[in-house]
C-alpha cells in the first residue's frame, strides 16, 4: 500500500492538536474558576475558599505545563508538515500563531510565576490581580488561536500577491463577524468543560464522604455556572452554525447529511450517512425542521451535497456524527446542572446517590464536547485547508514522503503516551487525596516545572 | 531568485531579532544541554545532584528562546520557516523529543525509585540529541539546502551526511565544553576540579572539529569562499574565536571562575559571526535571503508594534532577572 503524506499528516496534526487542546480547554476555565476563589476569599475571609484555591492550583499547575510542553510540539507542525500552507498563508497566519506563543511564553514568565510562587512574597491585593491576569491571558492566548483558525474557515482582510497572501485590514483579520462568534464559542466551551470537572470532582468526595464541605462549595458553584452558561452556549453555538450556513454551505449540508437541494427542508435527527451512494440509512427525520433551524422560515430551500462537485464535498460521516455528539453533551450538562440546581433548591443536593454518580460520571462531558466541535469545524473545511484558497493537499510539504510522516506519527504516539501516563497519573492522584491544608511550594518550583508543586506521587 | 532585492527596515530589525535570540538560544540552552551531555560521563550521585541543581532555576527559561525562534521566523519569514521545518524534519522531531524527556527526567528522576536509572539515561541522552541535531542541521545548511518553489527540494534524511554529522559532533563538544565551564562557574568542590579537568579536552577537541569544517567549507564552497574573499575583515572573527579558546585555556589553568565560561561565550560568538560574514545576505545559504523571505510589510509592521516594542523587552528582562536573582555559587539541599 502507497502511503499517502497529505492523510498521515492530517493524522498526525488531528492527534497532536487533540492531545494540546485538552489542556487549554481545561485551563482556561479553571484559571478563571482560581481567581474567583481568590477574589472570594479576599471578600469574605472564609478559609474555605483559600483551601479549595490550593487545591486546584496544583491541578492547574500540571495541566498548564502539560499544555506548554504539547503546545511547543504544536509551534513547529506548521511548517514542518504543512510547508505549503506556511509560505503562502504565512504573511497572515504567522503573526497571530506568533503572538499565540508570545502571549503563552510572556504570561508563564510573569504573572503565573507569581501565582505559583508568590504567595508569601506579594500582598494579597497584587495576588489577586496576577491571578485575574493569568485569567485574561489565557483567554487572550486563546484570542489568537481562534483568530487564526477563523481566518481560515472565511479568509478577510487579504490580498492574493504572487500567489501568496498578504493582510490588507488587520482589524477584519481578528476581530471579524466570524471571528465574534466563534471566540466565545470557544471560551464558552472552555467555561462549561471546567465546570463539569469541578461538579464531577465534588460529586467523588460526597461519594466516598470526604471534604464535605469542600465538594458542596465545588458543587453550588459549578452547578450554578454551568446552569448558567448552558443556555448561553446553546445560543452562542446556534450563531455559530448561522456563519457555517452563509459562508460554507457544503459544511452544513454534511452536518445535516442533507445530500439533496429540499424545500421545505428536513431535519435529519439520526442515520447512518452512506457516502458511496449519496444516501442515509435508517434515516429519522422531521419534516420541515431543517429549514427553520437553517433559516429561520418553515420553507426555505436548503442546498444538499449533490449541489457540490465531489472534490468540494468535505467527508460526512465525522461532521454528522462530531456534530450530534457536541450537541448531546450540551443536553446532558443542561440536564445535570439543571436537575442539580433543582435539587440545591430543594435542599437535598447531595442525598440521591444515583444523581452524584451521574454528576461524577460526567466529567468528560466538556471535553468530548470541545473536541468534537473541532472535530466537525476542521473536517467539515476539508477539502480546504484555508476555505475557497488552498485545498489541503496542495499544502503539505512537497519534500515529505508517506514513510517520513509514519515515523515521526509513531514518534508522537510512543513520546505523547509515555507523557500522559505520567501526567495524567499525577492529575488524577491529585484529584484523588482533595484539598489539603495549604503547603508552601518547594523554592525551585517555576513555571515549567509544576510537577515540583505536585509533590511526591506516591 | 533574485538576491538583488534590498531588504526592508522592519525585515532586517526582524532578520536582527532572530539573529540575536538564536545567539542567546545557543548560550543560554548550550550551557544546560551541555550540562546534561556531562551528566552521563559522571556516576557520582552528588555530583549528579550539584549538577542538576546549578540549572535548575534556568534551563525551561532558555528553552523560550527556542520558541521565540520559532515564532518570529513563522511571523516574519515564512518562506524561511517552511523551508527549514521541511528541510530538517527529522531532526526537529529528534529535538523535540530530546527536549521532552530531559524536561520530563529533571521531575520523574526525583520522584521515581525504581525507574531512576531510566530517567537519568533520558536526562543524558536527550541532551545530547538535542546538541547534536542542532549541530547537524548548521552542517547541512552550510553545504546549501535545495530549494525549489519556494519549498524544500531534498530528501528526509539529506542531512544524515558526512559534514553535518562532524559538525554535530562539534556542537556536542562546544555545548559539553560550555557547560562545564558553567559548572567553574556554578560548582564548586570535586565537581569543579572535574570540570576544571574536562575543559582543555573538550575546547581541543572541539577546535580540531571546527577547524576540519572551516576548512571543509571553504574548500567545498566557492560562495562561502568569494564572500570571505569580498570580506577579507570579516577573518577578524575567527582570529577572535582562536584568541578567546587560548584565554579558555589560560582561565582554567589559573582556576579563574568566571573567565572560561565568559571567553567560551565569546567563542560562540565569533563563530556565530564567522557564519554570518560567510553567508549574509542568505536566510538559506545561496536560496533565500533575507528580503527574499520577508513576509509582507503590513505583517512585519503589525508584529513590530506588539511583538517587537513590548513582548521581548519583556522576555529579555525576565530573563535578566532569573539570573540575577539565582548569581553566584549554587548550593544543593534547600
Amino acid at each position: 500500500m502507497e502511503l499517502d503524506p497529505v492523510l498521515l499528516s492530517r493524522i498526525q496534526f488531528a492527534f497532536v492538536v487533540s492531545f494540546h487542546i485538552i489542556f487549554p480547554a481545561f485551563t482556561i476555565g479553571l484559571a478563571a474558576w482560581l481567581a474567583t476563589l481568590e477574589g472570594m476569599h479576599l471578600a469574605t475571609g472564609r478559609p474555605i475558599y483559600r483551601r479549595v484555591f490550593e487545591f486546584w492550583m496544583k491541578v492547574f499547575a500540571v495541566s498548564f505545563g502539560m499544555g506548554v510542553v504539547t503546545g511547543i510540539v504544536m509551534a513547529f507542525q506548521f511548517g514542518t508538515n504543512w510547508g505549503v500552507l506556511a509560505e503562502k498563508m504565512g504573511s497572515i497566519q504567522g503573526p497571530l500563531l506568533g503572538y499565540e506563543g508570545f502571549t503563552a511564553f510572556m504570561l508563564e514568565a510573569t504573572f503565573f510565576g507569581v501565582m505559583l510562587l508568590g504567595r508569601e512574597r506579594v500582598s494579597p491585593r497584587f495576588y489577586l490581580f496576577a491571578c485575574c491576569m493569568v485569567a485574561l491571558g489565557t483567554m487572550f492566548s486563546s484570542f489568537w488561536i481562534m483568530a487564526n483558525n477563523s481566518w481560515m474557515q472565511v479568509p478577510v482582510g487579504h490580498a492574493i500577491v504572487d500567489g501568496r497572501v498578504e493582510p490588507t485590514d488587520w482589524w477584519a483579520i481578528v476581530a471579524g463577524a466570524v471571528m465574534l462568534v466563534r471566540w466565545p464559542h470557544m471560551l464558552l466551551g472552555a467555561f462549561l468543560t471546567t465546570g463539569m470537572c469541578i461538579i464531577a470532582t465534588g460529586a467523588w468526595y460526597v461519594l466516598r464522604d470526604i471534604h464535605r464541605a469542600e465538594a458542596r462549595l465545588m458543587l453550588n458553584w459549578g452547578l450554578g455556572l454551568v446552569a448558567v452558561l448552558i443556555p448561553l452556549q446553546l445560543f452562542v453555538g446556534h450563531l455559530t452554525g448561522d456563519y457555517v450556513h452563509q459562508h460554507q454551505p457544503a459544511k452544513f449540508a454534511a452536518i445535516e447529511a442533507r445530500w439533496h437541494s429540499e424545500q421545505p427542508a428536513r431535519e435529519v435527527l439520526i442515520a447512518w450517512p452512506d457516502e458511496a451512494n449519496e444516501r442515509n440509512l435508517f434515516e429519522l427525520s422531521v419534516p420541515r425542521l431543517g429549514s427553520f433551524i437553517a433559516s429561520g422560515t418553515w420553507d426555505s430551500r436548503e442546498v444538499g451535497l449533490t449541489d457540490f462537485a465531489r472534490e468540494d464535498r468535505p467527508p460526512v460521516l465525522i461532521p454528522f456524527f462530531a456534530f450530534r455528539i457536541m450537541v448531546g453533551m450540551g443536553l446532558v450538562m443542561l440536564a445535570i446542572s439543571w436537575f442539580g440546581c433543582w435539587l440545591r433548591w430543594r435542599g437535598r443536593l447531595e442525598r440521591p446517590r444515583w444523581f452524584m454518580w451521574c454528576a461524577f460520571l460526567c466529567f468528560p462531558s466538556g471535553f468530548v464536547a470541545v473536541l468534537s466541535g473541532w472535530f466537525t469545524a476542521e473536517v467539515g473545511r476539508q477539502p480546504w485547508v484555508v476555505y475557497g484558497l488552498l485545498r489541503t493537499r496542495d499544502a503539505v510539504t512537497p519534500s515529505l514522503s508517506g514513510g517520513d510522516v509514519l515515523i515521526s506519527l509513531t514518534g508522537y504516539v510512543g513520546v505523547y503516551a509515555v507523557l500522559m501516563t505520567f501526567g495524567m497519573r499525577y492529575i488524577y492522584k491529585l484529584l484523588r487525596r482533595g484539598p489539603a491544608g495549604a503547603t508552601p511550594p518547594p523554592p525551585d518550583a517555576t513555571a515549567r516545572r509544576p510537577m515540583a508543586l505536585a509533590g511526591e506521587p506516591e | 531568485m533574485s538576491s538583488t532585492l534590498q531588504p526592508s527596515n522592519l525585515a532586517l530589525f526582524w532578520a536582527g531579532v532572530i539573529a540575536v535570540a538564536i545567539l542567546v538560544y545557543v548560550v543560554l540552552d548550550g550551557f544546560d544541554l551541555g550540562v546534561g551531555i556531562l551528566f552521563g560521563f559522571t556516576r557520582d550521585e552528588a555530583q549528579r545532584e550539584q549538577m542538576m541543581g546549578s540549572i535548575a532555576p534556568f534551563w525551561d527559561g532558555n528553552e523560550t528562546w527556542l520558541v521565540v525562534i520559532g515564532a518570529s521566523l513563522y511571523a516574519a519569514f515564512p518562506a524561511v520557516y517552511a523551508v527549514f521545518l521541511g528541510a530538517f524534519y527529522i531532526p526537529v522531531l529528534l529535538l523535540l523529543f530530546g527536549l521532552i524527556f530531559r524536561g520530563v527526567a529533571f521531575e520523574f528522576r526525583l520522584h521515581s525509585h525504581r525507574l531512576r536509572k531510566l530517567w537519568d539515561f533520558g536526562f543524558f541522552a536527550g541532551s545530547t540529541v538535542a546538541a547534536f541535531v542542532q549541530g547537524a542541521a548548521v552542517g547541512a545548511m552550510m553545504r546549501g539546502i535545495p530549494v525549489a518553489e519556494r519549498q524544500f527540494d531534498g530528501g528526509s534524511f539529506d542531512w544524515l551526511a558526512p559534514f553535518p554529522l562532524l559538525t554535530g559532533l562539534g556542537l556536542v563538544l562546544g555545548y559539553a565544553l560550555l557547560g562545564a565551564a558553567w559548572l567553574v562557574m556554578k560548582a564548586e568542590g570535586p565537581l569543579r576540579e572535574l570540570a576544571l579537568r574536562r575543559i582543555p579536552w573538550l575546547a581541543g577537541g572541539m577546535l580540531g572539529v571546527l577547524a576540519l569544517a572551516f576548512w571543509l567549507t571553504l574548500d567545498h564552497s566557492a560562495l562561502a569562499r568569494s564572500h570571505l574573499g569580498e570580506r577579507p575583515w570579516g577573518l577578524v572573527f575567527p582570529l577572535i574565536g582562536l584568541l578567546a579558546l587560548v584565554g579558555v585555556l589560560l582561565g582554567t589553568r589559573r582556576k579563574h571562575d568566571v573567565l572560561p565560561f565568559a571567553l567560551t561565550v565569546l567563542f560562540f560568538l565569533s563563530a556565530f559571526m564567522t557564519l554570518g560574514v560567510m553567508y549574509w545576505p542568505y536566510m538559506v545559504p545561496y536560496a533565500i535571503t533575507v528580503a527574499d523571505a520577508a513576509a509582507a510589510e503590513a505583517s512585519l509592521s503589525f508584529l513590530f508594534w506588539g511583538a517587537g516594542l513590548f513582548v521581548l523587552p519583556v522576555i529579555a528582562i525576565y530573563t535578566l532577572a532569573v539570573y540575577w536573582i539565582f548569581r553566584g555559587k549554587t548550593h544543593v539541599g534547600h
